[in-house]
């Protein structure tokens, strides 16, 4: 699979803008001017960028608890994802919805979801509108090694084969299901491997290579708009922070933390291979950095200055009527 | 119009949806059943018969056939309804609840104040509740107080089928989500149902018999229990209204505090729980908002705090009976009117 020069640009904007827009939280977290709990999704940008870069605004994803860079792969408005995790008006839920259920539904966003395996039969059932209006679109559930283990799962994969859905599974492999190792969690330790048992094609890649999970969900959706059903992809990475912004991530060795980022860095490694191979150049990359930094800021300092949602806004859009 | 029973009222408003609005679905487990088998393909039709004859109609791409999976079952319909279709999922027993209610009660309910306001997820959830057939604890509940207690959600309980068709159009026309209950043993009760569609706001009580002395509320197959009551003391000159709500959330509180006005005696008739169900709820409106009104304690005639159980002898005793409902108006008529302290 090859690609253009201006998809090159645009993963590589999307994975930095999930970066920054992380390590932003990471920092701004600890002024507790964030209210509630975060998860951030650093280490694992190639995964959603590689998936979403083949899909468009009528194509639909759910996503987890660690949603942040779903959305953004997703395209979501930077600035109105910021606010929402402030919880401020003008955020993408008005406030309502926070960091754990960041939607945006205009961009196909079926939720972050706050359920460890919640969103795998959701998007079976966007799936099932894309059959049944024959449009050609498909939906994308982004699950993690724990939520693997969910019976959700298991239900919405089998459903999927059984409908011939266009869905694709994109099973997050972090190592941990919050503090709990995946190799311990994972009964047969091959996420793909079960997925592949309920019936549908399923593979293993490495998460932190931009180009072999592009390369695979490419596959995948191509497969699932032409009739092909569902398919699996199990994509292996490592979080850089913990389950939680706060984790002490004492479950993990130092060894372990020191070595994530020289060796499991989607960012660095998607650079040096386009500027080794010469597809993109460093100030074409450091232009990126720098507008995306600057975006960052602004959507920080906007969410900043932005009003609470008023006690009025408590009881609406609990029902369209009622 | 012609006299229908509960299961060809509901039958009839599918199909007429179905053949208005091609986004309406229907998916469940044995919806049509035998696919897959070696005989016929709309075996079952539901296990009650009520989607029967429909997949002939509208085919398999419409009357989707489900493994047994209630959780992707719900969350397929929440994911369908809000990315454009309006599905009419079934949960064959409101028991089934128990494997699935996170897909109703954490997502699909929760979508549109969670986004702020954006979703619509216009899905009709059918499932059938009531004691009375030796089912025994897991397929003899009336859960709806569990649905009732969800913001997000709307329980529509139908007792007649001319309320069950038009609450059903309705309730697929509903941009929320709706939990509809059916009534196991009301299904063969039959009413005059026009031919044509027509819908019944939600929210909106229906009073099955009206009277001065005494209110009974009461849901589903209660509200039949309730009429029978109302008809015996009828005959001994004591006039006993009887107030159908319909729908528990939206729960139409004026029209019961405006009967409990004229009446000042409450009654209480509810197959739902002992604990925190509808009987409890409705009580505690109106001792808050009616208390004026009373002229004697409110009577709640409910299950007992038990499972269901099997022995025909216990179930009857589960069920709330005429007889029970009977000896609380009785009572209620006996109470001397409060006094109040100078």
């Amino acid at each position: 699979m090859t690609f253009s020069e201006s998809q090159l640009l645009d993963a590589y904007r999307r994975m930095r803008t999930i970066r920054d827009f992380e390590e932003r939280i990471h920092t701004e977290n600890t002024t507790g001017d964030i209210p509630g709990f975060v998860h951030l999704y650093a280490g694992q940008e190639a995964i959603a960028t590689g998936v979403c870069l083949h899909l468009s605004e009528k194509d639909y994803i759910g996503s987890t608890h660690r949603g942040h860079g779903h959305c953004i792969a997703k395209l979501c408005d930077v600035k109105g994802m910021m606010k929402e995790i402030f919880g401020k008006q003008g955020g993408l839920c008005a406030g309502k919805g926070g960091s754990m259920h960041i939607a945006d539904l205009s961009q196909g966003m079926l939720g972050a979801n706050a359920i460890v395996g919640g969103n795998p039969p959701l998007a079976v059932g966007a799936a099932l509108t894309a059959k049944t209006k024959q449009t050609r679109h498909c939906a994308v559930s982004f699950t993690g090694d724990g939520g693997s283990n969910q019976g959700t799962t298991f239900e919405a994969m089998n459903m999927a084969v059984v409908l011939q859905l266009p869905v694709l599974f994109v099973i997050e492999n972090n190592g941990y299901g919050e503090g709990t190792g995946a190799d311990y969690a994972v009964g047969s330790k091959d996420i793909a491997g079960r997925a592949a048992g309920f019936g549908m094609p399923a593979v293993r890649v490495d998460g932190t290579d931009f180009f072999a999970v592009a390369e695979a969900a490419g596959e995948a959706i191509e497969r699932a708009r032409n009739g092909g059903g569902p398919s699996a992809i199990e994509a292996v990475a490592m979080r850089f922070y913990g389950h939680y912004e706060g984790d002490p991530q004492t479950y993990r060795s130092a060894e372990e933390l020191k070595r994530i980022r020289e060796d499991s860095d989607c960012l660095r490694i998607f650079r040096t291979r386009v500027t080794a191979e010469g597809t993109l150049s460093e100030a074409q990359l450091d232009a990126i950095d720098a507008e995306v930094a600057e975006l960052i800021d602004e959507a920080v300092a906007e969410a900043r200055a932005a009003d609470y949602p008023p006690v009025s806004e408590l009881t609406t859009d609990v029902y369209v009527s009622y | 119009m012609a006299r229908k029973t509960i299961r060809e009222a509901i039958n009839e408003a599918l199909r007429q949806e179905m053949a208005r609005d091609p986004d309406v679905i229907i998916i469940g487990e044995d919806v049509s059943g035998g696919a897959g088998g070696s005989g016929e393909e709309d075996a079952y039709g539901g296990v009650m018969g009520v989607t029967k004859g429909l997949i002939g109609e509208f085919g398999r791409e419409r009357v989707i056939d489900t493994p047994i999976s209630e959780s992707a079952i719900m969350g397929a319909a929440a994911g369908a309804a809000t990315t454009g279709l309006r599905p009419v999922a079934e949960l064959m027993f409101v028991d089934f609840v128990g494997v699935c209610f996170d897909q109703i009660m954490n997502q699909a309910a929760k979508f549109r104040y969670m986004f702020g306001g954006k979703a619509r997820t216009p899905m009709v959830l059918r499932t059938m509740i009531g004691a009375g057939f030796r089912a025994a604890a897991q397929h003899s509940q009336s859960l709806y107080h569990l649905f009732t207690a969800v913001p997000g959600l709307k329980c529509v309980l139908p007792s007649n089928a001319y309320d069950a068709k038009g609450l059903m159009i309705q309730a697929i026309r509903d941009d929320d989500p709706v939990i509809f209950f059916e009534h196991k043993a009301l299904y063969d009760i039959a009413d005059e149902v026009p031919d044509e569609a027509y819908t019944i706001p939600f929210g909106e009580a229906n009073f099955t018999r009206e009277g001065d002395d005494v209110t009974i509320v009461a849901f589903s197959r209660m509200v039949h229990i309730a009429n029978e009551v109302a008809d015996k003391l009828r005959r001994e000159g004591v006039s006993v209204e009887v107030l159908d709500p319909r729908t528990s959330s939206p729960l139409d509180t004026d029209s019961i505090l405006e009967s409990v006005e004229k009446t000042g005696r409450l009654v209480i008739v509810d197959e739902s729980a002992a604990r925190c169900g509808l009987a409890g709820d409705i009580a505690g409106m109106v001792a808050q908002e009616g208390f004026d009104f009373l002229r004697g304690p409110i009577r709640q005639v409910t299950v007992p705090h038990t499972p269901v159980p099997f022995a025909p002898t216990l179930e009857d005793a589960y069920i709330p009976s005429p007889a029970k409902v009977e000896a609380a108006v009785r009572q209620l008529l006996d109470t001397k009117p409060r006094r109040m302290s100078a």
